[in-house]
């Protein structure tokens, strides 16, 4: 929780931070506008599917947020991890937007979070070499995945 | 060896029924001799499962590492027409202590040296044999053997003097955040040890017990092994085994955990 407070406090910066980003490094990726404490603009034009970002979430080869949080709308997941906050009613806590700035770039709200930014592909080092210049979710997935959390209330 | 993994087999799927009744019959481990300070062996944030398969020489598949290990250090080999042992005589005797002061500064080197690479010297050098290759069953196994002579004794490396720069960029390796997860060693081992990462308790990544049994792979493990394990996991690439690098992290790593007790072979989930 005081991750987000001080997200609130880091809207600014984080949104000047995230246009040079933008103007730099991430010209393949879709472009990222910060506004405020959250990402309005979607990454996509095809609304999020909350079957499908189900299905990203609990995908245990692809970085789970299970790692690291505890999702008590998906008791039959094995092995959940402590990392992090517990992941309780996102939907009724979070908008579209804050979400989605959470997961494209969790930096920007706390640079020394250990949770990974899902869409991002610079400032990184030593990404393996099979990952180099992908994102770890693909534009849709994030989509798909906020719309899924938003359902849960 | 095929029928050394058999028995193993047998006797890890033996171990289920064993370890709850080896568990009672010794009463609460004693953690105290796993901890110094606020340092902890990854036998520390073990089930008792796994602790029981440790404790038990007779249950530990360490211990086969050890067999072949000893069969290795008689065995004549290279052109010379020698064996550790023609120099070296009973490692039980003359081995004890020697893995406890790896890895450590080497003039020759002009860097960090660990055991296995010292093995090889000597194999290339002394016997005109070829080089063990790195994480081979051999290479693994006559580092096992020669640790266990340590068993109970502690490391301290040196890190000043000509050791400090290397023991500098270890440590820099362990706190730097890498791969598309952007993770450091620190942030897993020195922040949660003790948290949850999916299924597994993380520990604080200490090395006193290798090279040691993951049961996972099913089979032995060096340090550079579980550093490159722990590198791909933050999808970094890894650097290869015996590559300065991890000779600088295992300097810093095993400083970190000094004062442990080398506890060779561990058994790890
Ligand atoms: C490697 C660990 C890790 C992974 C994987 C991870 N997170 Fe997080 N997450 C954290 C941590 C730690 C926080 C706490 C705040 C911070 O550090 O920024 C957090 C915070 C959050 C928050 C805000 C919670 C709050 O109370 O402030 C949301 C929402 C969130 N994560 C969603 C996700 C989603 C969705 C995924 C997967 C797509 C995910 N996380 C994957 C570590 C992780
Ligand atoms: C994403 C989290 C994570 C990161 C980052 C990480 N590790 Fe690990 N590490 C683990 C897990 C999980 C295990 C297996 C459980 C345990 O023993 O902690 C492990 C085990 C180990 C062990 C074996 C400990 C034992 O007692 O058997 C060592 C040594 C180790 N890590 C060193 C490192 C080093 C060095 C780095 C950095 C290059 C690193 N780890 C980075 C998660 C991580």
């Amino acid at each position: 929780m005081f991750g987000w407070l001080r997200f609130i406090a880091l809207g600014t910066a984080a949104a000047a931070a995230a246009a040079a980003v933008t103007a730099v490094a991430q010209d393949a990726l879709v472009p990222i506008e910060v506004v405020g404490n959250g990402i309005p603009t979607p990454l996509t034009a095809q609304p999020g599917d909350p079957a499908r970002g189900k299905q990203v979430v609990t995908d245990a080869t692809n970085a789970t947020c299970l790692i690291c949080h505890n999702m008590p709308d998906l008791p039959e997941q094995p092995d959940q991890g402590n990392l992090a906050p517990v992941m309780e009613h996102p939907g009724s806590k979070y908008t579209a937007a804050q979400l989605r700035l959470r997961l494209v770039n969790p930096k920007l709200i706390t640079p020394d979070t250990i949770m990974p930014a899902y869409y991002r592909v610079d400032g990184l080092t030593r990404v393996q070499q099979q990952y180099v210049g992908k994102t770890i979710y693909k534009p849709q997935d994030v989509e798909d995945v906020i719309a899924y959390l938003l359902t849960l209330k | 060896m095929t029928a050394r993994r058999i028995l193993a087999a047998v006797l890890l799927a033996a171990l289920g029924l064993l370890a709850p009744a080896l568990a009672t019959a010794q009463g609460a481990p004693n953690l105290a001799k796993f901890q110094v300070e606020d340092r902890k062996s990854g036998y520390f944030y073990m089930g008792t499962q796994t602790r029981a398969l440790q404790d038990d020489e007779f249950l530990n598949p360490g211990m086969f590492a050890i067999d072949q290990g000893k069969a290795i250090w008689n065995k004549i080999d290279g052109p010379k027409g020698q064996s550790c042992a023609a120099c070296h005589g009973n490692a039980e005797q003359t081995m004890k202590g020697v893995a406890a002061k790896y890895p450590r500064f080497d003039e020759r080197k002009g860097g960090v040296i660990n055991l296995e690479l010292v093995i090889n010297r000597e194999r290339t050098e002394r016997m005109g044999a070829a080089p063990l290759e790195y994480e081979s069953d051999a290479l693994l196994a006559l580092t096992t053997y020669i640790t266990y002579q340590s068993r109970g004794l502690t490391r301290e490396p040196v890190i000043a003097g000509p050791a400090a720069p290397f023991f500098e960029r270890g440590k820099e390796f362990f706190f730097t955040r890498r791969g598309q997860l952007d993770l450091s060693c620190a942030q897993c081992h020195d922040d949660r040890a003790g948290g949850k990462l999916r299924g597994d308790t993380i520990s604080q990544g200490q090395i006193n017990g290798f090279p040691f049994y993951r049961l996972i792979w099913r089979s032995m493990g060096s340090t550079h092994r579980m550093f490159q394990w722990c590198n791909t996991s933050m999808r970094a690439e890894p650097f290869a085994m015996g590559s300065e690098e991890y000779l600088n992290l295992e300097l810093y790593v095993a400083w970190r955990g000094r004062g442990l007790l080398i506890e060779t072979p561990a058994v790890r989930k």
